[in-house]
């Protein structure tokens, strides 16, 4: 057994070493901690927002090694040596078909809703198998009836080379 | 709270021998549902499979496809092999959660998990898929339409790990895959059906239609007698033998049974 | 009227602050930063009514390290002040309903916290429960009045027992629609600080005003005390209308015990089962009808169930009342209405305010005469729309111009609607298992406060020219999404004919703005946009410019700073009725409204035989809502405001156990996904209204009303059965298609069924 195998002192926090929107970071945290609550309450990423705490609506959302995760159920021990990216990193400038398209109304499920977005919009292979509905459906929006979203990933795909 | 990080498979399965009630964590998407609210479980200890490199991967063998105790329903999604081959496998983790639960969820975690309404279980039970349980005194394997025993009571000792899922490949003249949910995504089953023919037979796996996923023996001799059945209601007696739904929040008894008839009625017709 | 161009200004401005919630940037209430604060934390009853015996504290914890706060710490009155003084702060040793607020905690640690409040067990000599609020309750069972019923309105127009005697043809029916949980993406949410001597309340909500006002009346504090800011709003919808009051003064007593900054920020589970819903109802109507269907007579009884206290329920069940009859002509209509207690979590406001509910039962029931008629329902429609110079059921005649008509062919146009009913014929004699159906539903909803409530609110407004040559909006009024900064930023901009850069919105901040009015009611960009546009008028006048469009304001405005030093620059505005609108409150007569949206939508869906399951495949939404602000913000509307109503129309079910949601989890209450919806098709006609903001009329609420009834009739049309309640699940269909039903009288919505 490693040193780091066992953390045995329930009070003690633990150091987790990760990569962060693209720089690497060491955090102190609890050991009861979700990812969600590293990075809104001990990094002040409150970009990532907590809609329900139980994986279902999607504004939590942030990559992990590439892939869309719901960091409200994601403990952030697991994230030792791994790479994730939160809102954040998501340059204004890929939003703007976003905005244009009317894809945020009251804006709380929207960084979850720019993330899954903007994978979309990365992988335009997924869509041989997949409709962009189906991919989306982690992310619920109360405000929009999804069109905004949908024209505004449909116009960002098209503006692709 | 007490965490565990092993560096192995070997490590793993000390830690689970030497102390009790650890619980084992892979994607997490159901042991952290509403975690700030569950005090209880924060006292307990885990053991985080997710650092283990060999229980990751999706492989194909000659006969069988194997799916690590971390392979994930993305990593199937992803598989080409398994759409063509396995069809049901991709089905049904397209019917898991949405991307956010596929990329984390885990088919042993779903199986360990032993939901009634599971998803990935019923498909797996439809392709006599086998757990390959490891612990520290050594390796078994229990046929997956075994391993459970009553609600939420697995054929599995304390000190076991689920360390892979094999899949056998074989041939199929059916395969189907149902699940009506209250909605069309991410949506927990109220109705689950799995139904394959092989050379082994006919399989046919009910989900939330008992206290855990089974397969359904009368349906399954039903169909291997070649009986002619005309309308749904013919099916009723062989699902009532094989079934006990009950009222719940989601949805009730009878909703349960005649749409499972129907469902099952319909794919045979089809 | 068809299209006009839209305004300059709202083709070139963007959601304003779009950008900033697309990257995270955007600080709700839970992202403030705050130092050296206390989570607060409600402990609620376990009992749907009783007396509370004991309030028991685990013993295994120190709770000299929590500040708790109970009834006797209320410096006023135990009232959160409203429309009737029944509703306490904290429950003073009697409680009316499972969830009911009793005690509050707060601690620094949150984890602690949680663990703490689970440690108090309140317990309860439980009395006999209302949970049905559709039976008459036994003597032992009354609690408000001689027999629960909160709140007794009717309307009457012509003599509707003689019309009916005489009628050819009369058609019964009973409608039911189910409570619906808002769902706001950010649970709610509140932060009381005490800066000096004064408390400030920030956090999620839609009127700062009503907060302002239940702290002055609980706290007993001067409004020089208080101070009420909104925070950026993740979605409302009625939701955050009269309830953050509750949480605002939970906050505020923590905060005044402790002398800390104190946070309230409910998680999911809390916020669904502890606050409001939309209101329950069983209608009935009776109606005498020609034979070629022109309407004679209406006889409807709305039943509502208010919840165990009255909130805002008789004001929703007077919009319901208002809208039961429909946007039809009839000589003869008796209305009458009931808001009933029960001992269920109080329901409240939601978009559509009572008139989805009684708007489902209407337009289900024209498709239902249409049916005996053996007419087309599309036509029964056309046969029966309010023409200008016609009235409603509390005698407001008509006459803005709309032609209602042309909303209604326009849908049934882009719907392919006569097609589609013969398509649907032959596919259905193919399918062994699907069955497709095609549905109408025609509709208006009122805009703004009901009656002489404008009125009453009177509003105020302030533009104010800043030093700079920008000018700052002040107004009460927020944005939650429906896109206020935008619209009033386009609204001055054009008015002033200056560039949206030089338009700043203050923050609704009860120390800064003026009261323009709670954000409710559809009135924001229509009744206060107006008050923009008077106030940027009335900052002219005090430039001394002329009234057109030219000169350079923002010239202007620095050149008056440099002759009026010290002084500062502002157009005011306070609302005045449009002329000729006469509400006679006693008698439920008259101008229920300044002017009403007018609606038409159409949807078709595909019924699995299978499963019960019903989709909607095609949506078509055409409403004349005056004139169109922003092109992108009003689609936007509309679209989400007919995903929820699908949502109440097919999938969203509360399920109750003691007047309590079973099913307070975004897992076992399922509302839309992207994959759940098709396009919504929307298409807009425009006749101004003079009395509004460019003409605008209210668009909010509108699109929550028609849908669920086009629904609902387009299931009737594709499988034969005659469902009347919603929400439509597979399971009810299953009872109403194969039982030949009503409805599921044996399932229906009672909350503690």
């Amino acid at each position: 057994m490693t040193d780091q195998s066992a953390i045995r002192n329930p009070q003690s926090a633990i150091q987790v070493a990760f990569t962060l929107n693209g720089s690497p970071i060491s955090a102190e945290i609890d050991l009861t901690d979700r990812l969600l609550d590293t990075l809104r309450y001990r990094l002040g990423l409150t970009g990532t927002k907590e809609g329900c705490g139980e994986g279902e609506c999607g504004a939590c959302t942030v990559y992990l090694d590439g892939l869309p995760v719901n960091s409200c159920l994601v403990p952030t021990y697991q994230v030792r040596g791994r790479r994730v990216e939160t809102v954040e990193s998501l340059p204004p400038a890929r939003l703007d078909p976003l905005l244009t398209h009317g894809a945020t109304q009251c804006g709380a499920c929207t960084p979850g809703v720019a993330m899954t977005s903007c994978w979309i919009i990365d992988h335009p292979e997924l869509l041989a198998t997949h409709a962009v509905r189906e991919l989306l459906a982690g992310n619920l929006c109360r405000c929009t009836g999804y069109d905004g979203i949908l024209d505004g990933i449909a116009a960002a795909m098209q503006a692709r080379p | 709270m007490k965490l565990f990080q092993p560096a192995s498979l070997a490590e793993a399965c000390e830690i689970l021998a030497g102390e009790r009630g650890v619980v084992p964590m892979a994607g997490g998407t159901d042991l952290l549902v509403h975690w700030p609210a569950r005090a209880a479980e924060h006292d307990k200890g885990y053991l985080d499979l997710s650092g283990l490199s060999e229980l990751r991967g999706v492989r194909w063998t000659d006969g069988e496809l194997q799916l690590g105790a971390l392979a994930t329903y993305w990593d199937v999604i992803a598989d080409q092999q398994a759409a063509r081959e396995l069809p049901l496998l991709v089905q049904a983790a397209r019917l898991v959660g949405a991307i956010q639960i596929q990329a984390r969820g885990t088919w042993a975690g779903n199986i360990v998990n032993a939901s009634p309404a599971a998803d990935g279980v019923p498909v797996l039970m439809a392709y006599d898929a086998v757990v390959v349980l490891q612990s520290a005194r050594g390796r078994e394997e229990v046929v997956l339409a075994d391993f459970y025993r009553g609600y939420k009571q697995l054929r599995k000792t304390d000190d076991q790990l689920v360390a892979a899922i094999r899949v056998p490949r074989r041939s199929y003249t059916v395969q189907q895959f149902h699940k009506v949910g209250s909605r069309r995504a991410q949506a927990i089953a109220k109705v689950g059906l799995a139904l394959t023919r092989s050379a082994a037979g006919w399989r046919v796996v009910a989900a939330s239609m008992a206290p855990t996923i089974r397969r359904c023996p009368g349906l399954e001799q039903l169909l291997e007698t070649g009986a002619d059945v005309r309308e749904p209601e013919a099916l009723h007696a062989a699902i009532a033998s094989d079934t006990s739904p009950i009222d719940d929040i989601r949805s009730s008894a009878e909703y349960r049974r005649r749409v499972m008839a129907r469902v099952l009625f319909a794919a045979l017709r089809a | 009227m068809r299209r006009q161009p839209p305004p300059v200004y709202s083709l070139i401005v963007h959601r304003l602050e779009g950008l900033a919630k697309l990257t995270g940037r955007e600080q709700y209430v839970d992202d403030l930063p705050l130092e050296g604060f206390l989570w607060g934390a409600t402990v609620r009853s376990p009992a749907p009514r009783g007396r509370v015996t004991a309030i028991r504290f685990d013993p295994a914890i120190d709770w000299s390290q929590f500040t708790v706060v109970d009834h006797r710490d209320i410096p006023g009155p135990n009232v959160i002040a409203l429309i009737e003084s029944d509703q306490p702060v904290l429950a003073p040793g009697y409680v009316r309903h499972v969830h009911e607020a009793v005690l509050l905690l707060a601690h620094p640690d949150r984890a602690v916290l949680r663990r703490a409040a689970a440690a108090v067990r309140i317990e309860v000599a439980p009395e006999p429960a209302v949970t049905d609020f559709r039976v008459v309750p036994r003597p032992d069972q009354i609690q408000y009045g001689a027999d629960n019923v909160l709140k007794h309105l009717h309307i009457s127009k012509g003599d509707v027992e003689r019309a009916l005697a005489g009628a050819p043809i009369v058609v019964e029916g009973v409608y039911e629609t189910g409570a619906q949980e808002h769902v706001y993406l950010e649970p709610q949410g509140m932060i009381a600080t005490l800066e000096g001597d004064v408390l400030v309340v920030r956090g999620s909500m839609q009127c700062p005003y009503y907060i302002l006002k239940a702290l002055r009346y609980a706290l007993g504090r001067d409004e020089t005390r208080l101070r009420v800011i909104q925070t950026p709003t993740g979605g409302g919808f009625g939701g955050k209308e009269e309830y953050p009051s509750t949480i605002a003064l939970h906050a505020a007593l923590l905060a005044l015990k402790s002398g800390k900054p104190v946070k309230i920020v409910y998680d999911r589970g809390e916020d669904m089962a502890a606050t409001t819903k939309r209101h329950p109802s069983l209608v009935r109507h009776r109606t005498g009808v020609t034979p070629d269907g022109r309407l004679l007579a209406q006889d409807i009884a709305v039943v509502m169930d208010g919840g165990a206290y009255v909130t805002l329920s008789p004001v929703v069940l007077s919009r319901g009342i208002i809208h039961a009859a429909g946007p039809y002509a009839c000589d003869h209509v008796r209305i009458d209405g009931r808001a009933m207690f029960t001992n269920a979590v109080p329901f409240g406001a939601f978009r559509g305010f009572g008139a989805p509910q009684t708007h489902f039962a209407n337009e289900r029931h024209m498709d239902r005469i249409a049916a005996r008629l053996g007419l087309d329902p599309a036509e029964l429609r056309r046969r029966n729309l309010l023409r200008d110079e016609e009235s409603t059921a509390t005698g407001q005649v008509i006459r803005d111009g709309a032609d209602r008509r042309a909303v209604l062919e326009q849908a049934l146009s882009l719907a392919d609607y006569d097609a589609k009913r013969s398509a649907h014929l032959r596919f259905n004699a193919s399918s062994a298992t699907t069955r497709r159906g095609i549905g109408v539903a025609t509709f208006h909803h009122g805009a703004g406060f009901t009656g002489s409530g404008e009125a009453m609110l009177a509003s105020r407004l302030a533009v104010a020219g800043l030093a700079d040559g920008s000018i700052e909006i002040r107004s009460a009024n927020i944005e939650m999404g429906q896109g206020t900064l935008t619209v009033f930023t386009a609204l001055a901009a054009e008015r002033l004919g200056i560039e949206p850069s030089a338009v700043r919105i203050a923050a609704a901040d009860t120390a800064r703005v003026p009261n323009s009015g709670p954000t409710v009611a559809s009135r924001t960009a229509m009744v206060v946009g107006r008050l923009v546009e008077r106030a940027c008028d009335d900052l002219r006048r005090r430039l001394d410019l002329a009234s057109s469009t030219e000169g350079d304001v923002r010239t202007a405005i620095r050149s008056w700073y440099e002759t009026h030093p010290g002084a500062e620059l502002v157009g005011e505005a306070t609302y005045e009725p449009p002329p000729g609108v006469v509400w006679d409150d006693a008698r439920y007569r008259g101008d229920a409204y300044g002017t009403f949206g007018w609606g038409a939508y159409v949807a078709e869906v595909e019924v699995d035989l299978r499963t019960y399951e019903t989709r909607v495949i095609d949506f078509v939404a055409v409403q004349d809502v005056g004139k169109v602000l922003h092109e992108v913000l009003a689609r936007g509307q509309v679209q989400g405001g007919v995903a929820q109503a699908i949502g109440w129309a097919l999938l969203e079910d509360c399920r109750w156990k003691d007047g309590a949601m079973a099913n307070a989890q975004l897992t076992n209450y399922l509302i839309p996904t992207s994959d759940d919806l098709p396009r919504i098709r929307v298409a807009f006609l425009e006749t101004p209204y003079a009395y509004g903001a460019q003409g605008a009329k209210g668009l909010g609420e509108l699109p929550m009303d028609g849908p669920a009834p086009a629904i609902v009739n387009a299931v009737a049309a594709a499988t034969g059965a005659d469902p009347c309640v919603i929400p439509l699940t597979p399971e009810r269909l299953m009872t109403i298609a194969d039982f030949g039903l009503r409805n599921a009288e044996s399932k229906g919505q009672g909350t503690g069924s």
